[in-house]
This record gives structure tokens, C-alpha cells and sequence, in this order.
């Protein structure tokens, strides 16, 4: 008896769209009113989940399967294959909840071709969903890249006065790099069949034959993916899209690029590259140039933010800092700084995407975001105020915040690794304080100098609503995170266990990246359990 | 059999020419005989399930004839709808029209399943002088006649030295039957010099039929000259034939010259992709940017050609790359006609409709055409779940099967450039101002050709599973003992 929960959660929000076609377009209340009960029904469908997930979260392997292997394209092995670990299970939480939200802060945001656009957006929402949940290289690829379409139409349709410019090069940048993932996908799909006589796409059938690939070989699939990925996510040198395409596209855009689209990269990196790569990953040469690279870009992201008089932009550019902290968390290599990599990806959907709404919400009432246009909004709208200092000190990593656990065990298992690299990614905390405080300081405090500013209504229930949610998520991880790294310690030992055997078996051994035993990170938070020992 | 399904089409032409006044008729005739045709097709398939040679040998209706000759029919059928409505337009409705359509077809239909050079010959000359005359087809539009005069000089050039190569090979071997061909080939040294010219000489007119670089000039001006409903029948069903044409010399001929063709093909397919792809960035007219995206196609086809090329017949890599060329062609006989379906609709009393600002504002004017424009330059471009991605998904598999890692990153390279100018035509259809407000009046006709050609493209896309079978089954024919024993 398979349990259909993944497809409900997949498909509730395609669903929605569906049902959006046949409403007609003049009837705006109507379709939002149809898009944000589909999308609240998406996250209110995928809270069951939660509890099923618990009671197994010790198990290991994926849970909740669905599908038999090629079920769906025989001819070429592709199946209709779902399945969720820990990882993918908060993952898929955070879209639910930053779904809805997004399409709750639209409301009045988007006055042109509603239909249109709540009918993409769920498309998308379904995309993204099915990103993290497919166990089939196939179905995993086309979500990957259908998941783009709406994306780019939200960008230019939707966007500010230079979205033609940020939609295109959104969808080229991204396409390069899945376009050379894909030739990583065939080789690893063909080297299978030469292994086993066998053409699957199933993922865990993969996992076992990859890692086989002789290493010069290896290097260059590495290459491909993480190419692809790297662009995603986006590390120092791929980042360039994302600065343009978060300042053109609209709010719950933005919210949904940094919150969900950037994870898929840091997701895939987890997914795929450490366990397919274990040989090339845990190269030492190639482990200091993915850490320098992720350190290259927490400094640069950092320093960029700070000069920024676009405040959309600077966060956007706090998001490359971030999400350095998150690959950095993903190459040094220990349980540590894993898991604290997929809480950090969790904390930054959170706080980012409760910035970009912040930022929305003045771009809705002032249609401007230049820094210098605005000061003393504190004494205006001082309910703003509030949330935005929560969020902001969430972000920068406050501890008993959020921010705080995801950062500090990076750090941590950063620290275990080499001490230098911990060393190095620590004044991103500094600086990431200093442009957060700076800009609160130059929005919030003193005294309103811009008479435009003077009227500035404080916000809607709506609003408050939008912002709930995200600061109890705030500080439930930042209070009692040991819930989290519960449900991340079964999928995380796995994969260092993974990388441990096989470049202990076939690959020059890196001394640095002998797995940490596990109760130092459990240490952390408390936890304390055994290492399961599985395979997939 | 065979006979019978080539005489039917023929009497249904005869038939055409006879009502004047009712001009729809024409059409509604066309339609009737290219759907019977496809019964016949059909009984064919189902009577005769192993193939059988007919006509002294010259014609053998295997299951790859077959699946082609469905493919045209196909092709010649959406192209009749969208025709109807057009050629009002223009003003230009003669029953020639669709004779020549279901003529060019006939021609088609004998390259697919000729086995002689003289009868893939003829199949040529028959489809290909149709098509010079229906480029030619508005009579009193310069960019037409312009158009049909290149295209029927280069045409003729190439088919001239097409013919001489196959009489060089019918003087090496002494037969005009690929079989014996193959075999007086394979006793050759590949290397003699007259074997080698007389293989260049072929692929020149090959290659000049499917418009791959450097024989591809003619190509845009003909697309952008032609009657915009021809252009999509020329850039899906001609195209179909030709590289059916190539196939069956290449592969059922000439295979064992394979070592000294795959290094030309290599070469062929790296400038067509780069020549096309960066003419492609810079059109401005909407059909001549389809064009250079046709040419750029042809290129990635020839890339799975490649595959085939270097590697042993029933290879993972033969094989994949063989479905991929065929799955490219169904695919992009969908995507492309529903493509130009929705160019020809822009078609207007006092609008021509296809440059690239005609598109503009197209959402607001026709939403769901819009849409559909949308998904079928998705599709182009190979994004997943439409269709397109499917033969490129097979294409770039038959090239990491077979080694070619280094032409894989190029092809893909190059579908950058793809996307990048599908989107210009997205970006001014979705994301610019309308240029007049009116909407858009659609016949039904056209309804039906987008609704048709849409829905096969999502379908192929989702589920691609009876349509991979239906290849696998067109190709179980190369390993049948049967065949072999023609060949032999």
C-alpha cells in the first residue's frame, strides 16, 4: 500500500491553476481568492506531513515512496518515482509555507493580468515541489527545467522598467548550467547500463553504480553538475544573474527565487554531487577550491551589500554571502557542517524571503527603493519597524534566533575541518551585521526627512499575516532546534558515511574529512543517537 | 499494395482539378485524400507487417517507409488546414495549389521507400519541383517570385550534381539498386578517388535537401519568399523527406563508406550549428528566424547522425542516435507547423504579419494563441515537458554513448543560442505593447491546426512512451532478416 501524500502536495497547486483557467479574467477577487486558497490548501495539505515524517525519522533510506521503477517511459527506464529524506522533507515544508505566503503578499501588489499571473505561479509552486521530491533523474530534470518558464514569465511580465534584460539572462544563465548538467545525467545514465546491462534514471539505482566512474572521468561529470548547481545556488563566479533578476522581479518573485529557487542548487550539491562524486569531492584540491570559492563569495557578497543604494539589491547581494556560508557548510564534508548547511538554507528562505517582502512592502506604498529616500520610517509604521528589526537580526544570526544555529554550526564543522576556513567565513558575520544595521539605521531612525514619507500607513492585517508565520519558524529554530537536527541526522551521517567508504576505497584520501563522529554534532542541540548505518 | 495507394492519391488529384467555383472544396478534397491515403498507409502496415519489395525491387515499404510516409501525411494535413483560410487572404485560391501539396507528397513517398536511385530520383525531382512552383505560388508578391527563381536554380544545380554522383556510383557497380550498390561499394577501397567524389557529389545534393551549411543559402530567402503555410509544410514535411532520402543512401547504401562520410558529417554539422545559430540572433522577421532555427536543427540532427556514423549497427549509439533523428522529425513536424500556423494567422487583409514587431503585443490580442506560440517555441528551444526536449534528450544520448563528449558540449552550447532567440519572439509576443488593439479573428481551420498541432506537442512531451514504441517498431526493420536479404 503506497501512500499518495507526495503526489497530493505535488499536484494541489497545478491543481489550482488548472481551475484558475476557467475563471474569467475580469473577475480579479475571484482569482486571487481561488489562487490563495489553493495555496494555502498546498500548505495546509502538507502539514499531515509532518507528523508521518517524524514517527520515521530515524529510518533510513527515502520514505513515503511512490511509484515503481519505469513506470513512465519504460522504453528509456524513466519512472514516476517520489521519495523524501529529511533534507528534501524540509526543504519541500519551506516551499509549502513560502508558496502560500508569496501568493498572500500579491494580493495587492499585482493590479495587471492577474489570472495569469496566480495561474504561473502555481505552476511553478508545483515545479519547484517536485524538484525536491523526485527519485528519478528524468522526472527530476524536467521539473528542474519547466520550473524555469514560469519563473522567467513572473520576471518579464511582471517585473520592474529592465525586465526584459533580467528575464533572458535568468533563463540563459540558469539553462547553460542544467543544459551541461543533463550531459552529466546521460553519462551517469549510460555508465549504469555499461555497469548492470541496465537503463534506469532511478536515483538510489544510481548511487550505487556512479560512484565507480574512474576518477579523470568523475572530475569532469563533477564539472558539469557543478556547474549547473553553482549557478543555482549562485556561488562567487555564477552570480551575476541574480543581482538584476531579484531587483526586476516582483516581490513574490523575489521571495520565491531567494526563499526556494536558489535552494535547488545547494539541494542538488547534497543531492547529487556528494554522493555521485564521493572520489572527486573529498579530493583534497578540489574540496579547498569548492571552500575557497564558497569563502570568495561570503566576503564578496558581504562587501557588495554594504555599498548598495538599491535596498532590494543589497539584500539580494546579502543572499550570495549567505549562501556561501551554505556551500561552505556542504564542502567541508562533516555531519556538522551538513546539517547546519540545510538549517542555514532553511533560515535563509526564512529571513530573505521576509526581507524581500519587508522591502516589497515600501515599494508597494512609496514605489521606490533607493535607500537615501527614506529615513525615520520607525516613527510612521512602527509595527514595520518591529518585525523588520526581527527579521534583520535573524538574518545577521542573533542567537536565539534563527540565523544564529544555522551559522554557528557551519562555522562549527568549518572549524573542525581546518580552523583557517572557519577563520576566514567568520567576518561574514561581522560585516553581514554591519550592512543590515547600517540600512536599518538609514531607513528606520531619526527623523522623517522625506514629506513623501510623512502619511506611510503602518501595516494590513494581511501583512501581519504574511510575516506571522515566518517569525514563529524564526524562533522556534532559533530557541529548540533540536527537532531539525533530529530529522537531518539520519540523511546527513549517510552521505559522509558514503563519502567516507568510497574515497577511502578508490580515491586519494583527504585526512581532513574523516567523518566527524556523530554525538559532537548531535552535541550541538542536544541530540544523541546512534549512526544508522543504511544503504539506499 | 503500394501501387494502389500511389494511383488513389493520383486519382484524387485529377479529381481537384475539376471544381473551380467552390474554392474550399479543393481543400476539403486534399484533406479527404491525404486521410485516405493514411488508411491505405494503414492497411498496408497491418496486411504486410514485415515490409515486402515491390516494382522490380526498386520500392520497399518497410516499417521505416512507413513511418515516414505517416509522418508526411501528417504534415500535408495541417498544412492543408491552415492553408484554407491564407490563401483567401491572398486572394490566390486555385485547386493547383493542393495538387501540387498532395503531388510534392507522392515524391516524398517514393524516397522514403525507394530503394533505386532512379526511383529516389524521381521521388526527388517530383517533390521538389512541386515545391519550386508552390514557393512560387503568390504570384503578384516580388519576395515569392524572387524567392521561387533561387530556390529553382540552386535547386536544379544541386539535383544535377546529385545525379551525377549516383551515375558515378551506377558506373562502379553496375546496378541501380542500393543493394547492389552497397555491395559493389563494400569490394572497393573506401580511399579510390572516383568512389570518393561520387560520395561527395551524392551528399552535396543531400546535404543541399535538408539545408545544412554551406549548401543552406537557399533556405531563408525560399522560407521568407514562400507562402507562409508552404514554408511550414517545407520545413517539416520537404525536410522529413530529405533526410529520409539521406537515410536510406546512407545508411542502406552506403554504409560501408561510413569511415570517409562521418568525418565530412562532423564537419557539416559544426558550421550548420554555427552559422545558423548566429544568423539566427540577428533576423528581425519572424520567418526568417524560424528558417535559420530550421537550418540550426538540421545541424543537431546530423550531430545524432554523427553518433550513428561512429558507431557498430545495433550499438546503444546507432540505435539512439537512428531514434533520435526520427523522434526529431516527428517532434518537430508538430512544433514547427504549429509554429508557423500561428505566423500564418497574423496574416491580415492589410497586415503580412511576420516580422518580429507584428508579434508584438500578440498576447493581448490573441491570448491563447499567444500561449500556444509559447509552448511550441518551448518546445523549439527543448525545454522539458515539451516535446522538443525529447529529441534532444536522444540526440545528446547517442552522443555520449558513442564518446562524442566534446560535440555534445556543443550542441548544447549552441541551444543557448536557441533559447535565446525563441524568447525575443516570447518577449515581444508576451512582454510588449500591442502595436493595434483589435483581436485577432481565427478561422477554424486554424483552430483546429493549433489545437492539433499543441496537443501532440504536450503529449509527445508528458508522455512519450507510445511514440518511442512507435519508432522502436520503424526500426526493428534494420536488423529484420528480411531486409537483409534484400540488401543482400
Amino acid at each position: 500500500m503506497q501512500s499518495h501524500i507526495l503526489s497530493i502536495i505535488l499536484f494541489t497547486p497545478l491543481v489550482g491553476a488548472f481551475v484558475l483557467l476557467f475563471v474569467p479574467r475580469e473577475n480579479k477577487d475571484a482569482i486571487r481568492w481561488i489562487a490563495n486558497i489553493f495555496a494555502l490548501g498546498g500548505f495546509l495539505i502538507s502539514l499531515p506531513l509532518v507528523p508521518m515524517f517524524w514517527a520515521q525519522r530515524f529510518e533510513p533510506g527515502f520514505k513515503f515512496l511512490e511509484g515503481t521503477p519505469n513506470n513512465w517511459i519504460p522504453s528509456i527506464g524513466a519512472g514516476y518515482n517520489l521519495g523524501i529524506d529529511g533534507i528534501s522533507f524540509l526543504l519541500i515544508m519551506l516551499t509549502t509555507l513560502l508558496g502560500w505566503i508569496s501568493i498572500l503578499s500579491s494580493w495587492t501588489a499585482i493590479e495587471i493580468r492577474v489570472k495569469e499571473y496566480y495561474v504561473w505561479f502555481l505552476v511553478l509552486q508545483t515545479g519547484m515541489l517536485g524538484v525536491f521530491m523526485a527519485l528519478d533523474f528524468f522526472l527530476f530534470f524536467v521539473f528542474w527545467e519547466a520550473m524555469l518558464v514560469p519563473m522567467y514569465l513572473l520576471i518579464g511580465i511582471w517585473g520592474g522598467p529592465n525586465k526584459l534584460y533580467a528575464a533572458i539572462k535568468f533563463f540563459l544563465y540558469t539553462l547553460l548550467g542544467s543544459v551541461l548538467m543533463l550531459l552529466g545525467i546521460l553519462f551517469l545514465y549510460f555508465h549504469h547500463h555499461t555497469v548492470t546491462n541496465v537503463f534506469t534514471f532511478s536515483i538510489p539505482e544510481l548511487y550505487k553504480t556512479a560512484p565507480l566512474i574512474p576518477f579523470h572521468y568523475a572530475i569532469w561529470l563533477f564539472v558539469a553538475f557543478f556547474i549547473g548547481f553553482a549557478i543555482k545556488v549562485p556561488m562567487f563566479p555564477f552570480h551575476t544573474w541574480l543581482p538584476d533578476a531579484h531587483v526586476e522581479a516582483p516581490t513574490a518573485g523575489s521571495v520565491i527565487l531567494a526563499g526556494v529557487l536558489l535552494k535547488m542548487g545547494t539541494y542538488g550539491f547534497v543531492r547529487f554531487s556528494l554522493p555521485f562524486f564521493p572520489a572527486v569531492v573529498s579530493h583534497p584540491r578540489v574540496q579547498s577550491w569548492m571552500i575557497g570559492i564558497s569563502l570568495v563569495g561570503i566576503i564578496y557578497g558581504a562587501l557588495v551589500s554594504l555599498m548598495q543604494k538599491d535596498m532590494k539589491k543589497l539584500v539580494a547581494y546579502s543572499s550570495v554571502s549567505h549562501l556561501g556560508f551554505c556551500t561552505l557548510g556542504i564542502f567541508v564534508l562533516n555531519p556538522m557542517g551538513l546539517s547546519g548547511s540545510v538549517i542555514q538554507q532553511i533560515n535563509h528562505g526564512i529571513s530573505t524571503g521576509a526581507l524581500f517582502l519587508i522591502v516589497g512592502i515600501l515599494y508597494e506604498r512609496r514605489h521606490t527603493r533607493e535607500i537615501a529616500e527614506y529615513g525615520g520610517i520607525s516613527n510612521v509604521m512602527p509595527l514595520y519597524a518591529t518585525i523588520t528589526m526581527i527579521m534583520f537580526l535573524s538574518s545577521m544570526g542573533l542567537p536565539l534566533l534563527n540565523g544564529f544555529v544555522g551559522e554557528f554550526t557551519i562555522l562549527q564543522g568549518a572549524f573542525t575541518a581546518n580552523w583557517r576556513w572557519a577563520a576566514w567565513a567568520a567576518p561574514g558575520v561581522v560585516l553581514a551585521a554591519a550592512y543590515l544595521l547600517w540600512l536599518y539605521q538609514r531607513v528606520f531612525f531619526g527623523t522623517v526627512t522625506n514629506p513623501k514619507n510623512e502619511k506611510l500607513h503602518d501595516l494590513t492585517p494581511r501583512e501581519i499575516l504574511t510575516f506571522a508565520p515566518l517569525i514563529v519558524m524564526a524562533l522556534w529554530i532559533g530557541v529548540y532546534p533540536k527537532p531539525f537536527f533530529q530529522i537531518l541526522e539520519q540523511p546527513v551521517n549517510q552521505i559522509v558515511q558514503t563519502i567516507h567508504d568510497k574515497s577511502n576505497a578508490n580515491a586519494p584520501v583527504n585526512a581532513q574529512v574523516a567523518p566527524a563522529p556523530l554525538p559532537q554534532a548531535a552535541a550541538v542541540v542536544g541530540a544523541k543517537r546512534a549512526v544508522p548505518k543504511a544503504s539506499y | 499494395m503500394v501501387e494502389l495507394t500511389i494511383f488513389a492519391l493520383g486519382i484524387l488529384l485529377i479529381d481537384l482539378m475539376v471544381p473551380r467555383g467552390w474554392k474550399w472544396i479543393n481543400a476539403v478534397g486534399a484533406f479527404v485524400g491525404v486521410v485516405f491515403a493514411a488508411l491505405c498507409v494503414w492497411q498496408i502496415q497491418s496486411t504486410l507487417p514485415r515490409g515486402a519489395a515491390g516494382f522490380y525491387n526498386s520500392l520497399l515499404v518497410d516499417r521505416f517507409a512507413i513511418y515516414f510516409w505517416y509522418l508526411f501525411l501528417a504534415g500535408a494535413a495541417i498544412s492543408i488546414i491552415t492553408s484554407v483560410h491564407y490563401l483567401d487572404v491572398e486572394d490566390e485560391h486555385h485547386g493547383e495549389y493542393y495538387a501540387l501539396l498532395l503531388l510534392s507528397v507522392v515524391g516524398m513517398m517514393c524516397m522514403a521507400a525507394g530503394i533505386d536511385i532512379v526511383l529516389l530520383f524521381i521521388g526527388l525531382e517530383l517533390m521538389a519541383i512541386s515545391t519550386y512552383v508552390l514557393v512560387g505560388f503568390l504570384r503578384r508578391d516580388r519576395r515569392s517570385n524572387e524567392a521561387a527563381l533561387k530556390y529553382l536554380l540552386l535547386g536544379a544545380f544541386s539535383s544535377g550534381i546529385f545525379a551525377y554522383g549516383l551515375s558515378l556510383f551506377y558506373g562502379l557497380s553496375g546496378g541501380t539498386n542500393l543493394a547492389i550498390i552497397a555491395r559493389a561499394v563494400s569490394a572497393q577501397n573506401p580511399h579510390n578517388p572516383v568512389v570518393v567524389i561520387a560520395l561527395l557529389t551524392t551528399m552535396t545534393g543531400l546535404l543541399f535537401k535538408i539545408a545544412a551549411v554551406p549548401f543552406h543559402q537557399w533556405a531563408p530567402d525560399a522560407y521568407e519568399g514562400a507562402p507562409t503555410s508552404i514554408t511550414g509544410f517545407m520545413s517539416v514535411a520537404v525536410k522529413a523527406a530529405a533526410w529520409a532520402l539521406l537515410l536510406r543512401i546512407l545508411v542502406f547504401g552506403l554504409w560501408p563508406l561510413r569511415s570517409v562520410y562521418t568525418p565530412v558529417i562532423v564537419f557539416v554539422s559544426i558550421a550548420t550549428m554555427t552559422a545558423a545559430n548566429f544568423a539566427a540572433l540577428t533576423q528581425t522577421n519572424t520567418k526568417r528566424l524560424l528558417a535559420y532555427s530550421s537550418i540550426a536543427h538540421v545541424g543537431y540532427m546530423l550531430l545524432a547522425f554523427v553518433a550513428m556514423g561512429t558507431s557498430q549497427i545495433g550499438s546503444p549509439g546507432f540505435l539512439d542516435g537512428f531514434k533520435g533523428i526520427l523522434i526529431y522529425l516527428l517532434v518537430y513536424t508538430f512544433m514547427n507547423l504549429g509554429a508557423f500556423a500561428v505566423i500564418t494567422s497574423l496574416r491580415q487583409r492589410k497586415v503580412i504579419g511576420d516580422e518580429l514587431d507584428d508579434m508584438a503585443g500578440l498576447y493581448q490580442r490573441a491570448p491563447v494563441e499567444a500561449a500556444l506560440m509559447l509552448l511550441f517555441l518551448l518546445s523549439l528551444a527543448g525545454i522539458p515537458p515539451a516535446a522538443g526536449f525529447l529529441g534532444k534528450y536522444y540526440i545528446f544520448l547517442s552522443l555520449i554513448e558513442s564518446g562524442h563528449y566534446g560535440l555534445a558540449s556543443l550542441g548544447v552550447f549552441y541551444s543557448l543560442f536557441g533559447l535565446y532567440y525563441y524568447l525575443k519572439i516570447a518577449n515581444s509576443m508576451l512582454m510588449r505593447a500591442p502595436m493595434e488593439t483589435e483581436r485577432l479573428p481565427i478561422s477554424l481551420g486554424m483552430r483546429c491546426a493549433l489545437g492539433v498541432t499543441a496537443l501532440a506537442t504536450i503529449v509527445i512531451g508528458v508522455y512519450p512512451e507510445p511514440f518511442i514504441r512507435g519508432v522502436n517498431w520503424s526500426l526493428g526493420i534494420v536488423q529484420s532478416p528480411h531486409v537483409a536479404a534484400i540488401l543482400k
